[in-house]
């Protein structure tokens, strides 16, 4: 692909069309003795979707996890450099009250061995915004509508969360996270596992949520990244190469490794 | 031709270990069964209410039940269950949870040692530190005895069953703004619930054999022992006490003591086995 016309701002300021919700400034992570990310910087912006991409083993998941410090459960992990979240330091803050405001959906979808309505429950009952049985039960089904899973569950609330699909399974995660209220939702390969009709739905979900909630999604999937992402950042070893508008970085970007990757001719 | 000699070799080889790995099979199996039928015929030829209801009776003196054993097995298990299980759980739930380093690998070693310490040195150990400066046999001594057997089974199955649930469901957890105290105790325990429940039962069906640290903590009585404080009868040392002895109906008595006991554990082994094969079953 050859940049034609104007030549979009470069690199790691992308332009500034929202405000900053997240900043990490000159971020180091290391497991161990592995330096696995290099001072990134970047802006995460308000109530837009923010997506990683690169090559596995890039450090967009590690990035990810920084950001509601789900890497201090693994031992031996290091982190240097600031996060702020709505200008205050992310490591200066109590953890738990972080990753409430923080919400994370893995990988491969987790639900708790409990019934469906007590997974949703979970998140308010530990931090103490259950509140009355009615009030739980309207804030339970709040956040299964928001996560688009509502109808298909109402009738099995009390049903153990293993029967269901594994798509419906991450949505229930998803509703999980929301349930709690959180200012950022960090989905983590959210679709890797699930069939292209799964995918579809949690994709929709993102498009309705990015109203309420600062998304940020790690995907192998470049389409998936286009399709949901309004910005994406382009991971390589370690390093952020290039963070722009989803658009820049697809049509003209700047760096000639996010185009090699763009295109396919690696990784 | 060499090719058929050697296939023929193959399939000598073949039926020698079949025959051979077979009848290893069948002889062990066949003195599990021999023994469980022997116990069945004699046990429950001379089971009968009495048992069940009667005290033993004098010697000369037909008829009687062991009554006061049951009743006494029953206390020295609830003893050593709320010794052994409270404190192997929690051991078991920090090895699991925060069970890194030289600490947790000695701890591990020494529960492991534990585990093999013969179970009449347990009943030396109880009698030393409670018999003797109590001087005078008692429940209690022999529940605790049981107690600190427990101990190292409860430790490494509940740290077996909590390991095996996945980091998924601790991240999930902790991801909700759950602090790690929280994610062990509303979600990783209760994952692990089936199976810590089932080593418990195991335990308790493995230890409820146990004679020898009962022959001098715990001891025997031929009456009801009242409260804690006594010497009571238990189940295995009764087996022990009518087997030797030179009565023909005492040895009855202790076949059917024998096959309660056997029917107990049993009862206790397969209901366990149930509710771990159902566990799986959720778990998938």
């Amino acid at each position: 692909m050859s940049s034609t016309g104007i030549q979009p701002p470069a690199g790691l300021q992308a332009p500034k069309t929202a405000d900053a919700k997240i900043r990490a400034t000159n971020l180091n992570f290391y497991y161990g003795n592995f330096h696995a990310l290099h001072g990134i910087s970047m802006e995460i912006y308000e109530k837009k979707v923010t997506a990683f991409i690169g090559p596995s083993g890039c450090g967009k998941s590690t990035f990810l996890r920084t950001l509601n410090r789900m890497n201090e459960t693994v031992r031996g992990t290091r982190v240097e450099g600031t996060i702020l979240l709505d200008g205050e330091n992310i490591f200066d803050q109590e953890v738990s009250n972080l990753r409430r405001r923080v919400g994370m959906v893995f990988q491969r979808s987790n639900p708790f061995p409990k019934s469906i309505f007590d997974n949703v429950a979970y998140g308010l009952r530990i931090n103490g915004m259950a509140g009355t049985r009615n009030e739980l039960r309207d804030k339970v089904e709040h956040s299964l509508r928001r996560a688009a899973l509502w109808e298909e569950v109402k009738d099995k609330l009390d049903q153990s969360a293993y029967g269901l699909s594994g798509g419906q399974q991450q949505r229930l995660c998803i509703a999980r996270g929301l349930a709690v209220n959180p200012e950022v939702l960090l989905l983590d390969e959210p679709c890797s596992a699930l069939d292209p009709i799964a995918t579809a739905k949690i994709e929709d979900l993102i498009f309705q949520l990015k109203d309420s909630c600062t998304i940020v999604i790690v995907t192998h999937s470049m389409q998936q990244a286009a399709r949901v992402a309004d910005f994406t950042g382009f991971f390589l070893l370690g390093k952020l190469i290039e963070f722009d508008a989803t658009t820049v970085i697809f049509k003209n970007p700047a760096k000639k490794e996010t185009e090699d990757y763009i295109t396919g001719r690696f990784g | 031709m060499t090719g058929s000699l050697l296939l023929w070799r193959r399939k000598a080889v073949n039926i020698a270990m079949l025959t051979v790995t077979g009848m290893c099979t069948v002889v062990a199996a066949g003195i599990l069964i021999f023994i469980l039928g022997y116990l069945f015929i004699h046990g429950a030829a001379s089971l009968n209410w009495n048992f069940f209801t009667k005290l033993p009776t004098p010697v000369g003196e037909t008829g009687g039940g062991m009554a006061n054993a049951i009743v006494g097995s029953a206390k020295l298990l609830l003893i050593a269950s709320f010794i052994g299980i409270p404190i192997g759980f929690l051991a078991g739930v920090y090895l699991s949870e925060f069970g890194e380093g030289v600490f947790a690998f000695a701890v591990r070693y020494v529960t492991d040692l534990l585990n093999g310490v013969p179970s009449i040195v347990m009943g030396i150990f109880a009698y030393t530190i409670i018999v003797l400066p109590q001087k005078h046999f008692s429940t209690w001594a022999g529940g605790i005895a049981l107690g600190v057997m427990m101990i190292p089974i409860a430790v490494r199955s509940s740290e077996e069953f909590l390991r095996a649930v996945p980091k998924a469901l601790r991240e999930g957890s902790m991801a909700l703004g759950a602090s790690r105290a929280q994610a062990i105790f509303t979600v990783v325990i209760p994952a692990a619930k089936n199976g810590i429940i089932t080593g418990v039962m195991l335990n308790i069906a493995r230890v409820s054999g146990e004679t020898a640290p009962l022959l001098f903590t715990s001891f025997s009585n031929r009456y009801w022992s009242e409260g804690l404080n006594q010497p009571t009868a238990s189940l295995p040392v009764m087996i022990y006490t009518y087997a030797v002895a030179p009565y023909e109906d005492w040895h009855q008595q202790a076949w059917s003591a024998g096959f309660v006991l056997l029917t107990l554990v049993l009862g206790v082994n397969v209901f366990a086995r149930l509710v771990l094969a159902r566990n799986r079953h959720v778990a998938r």
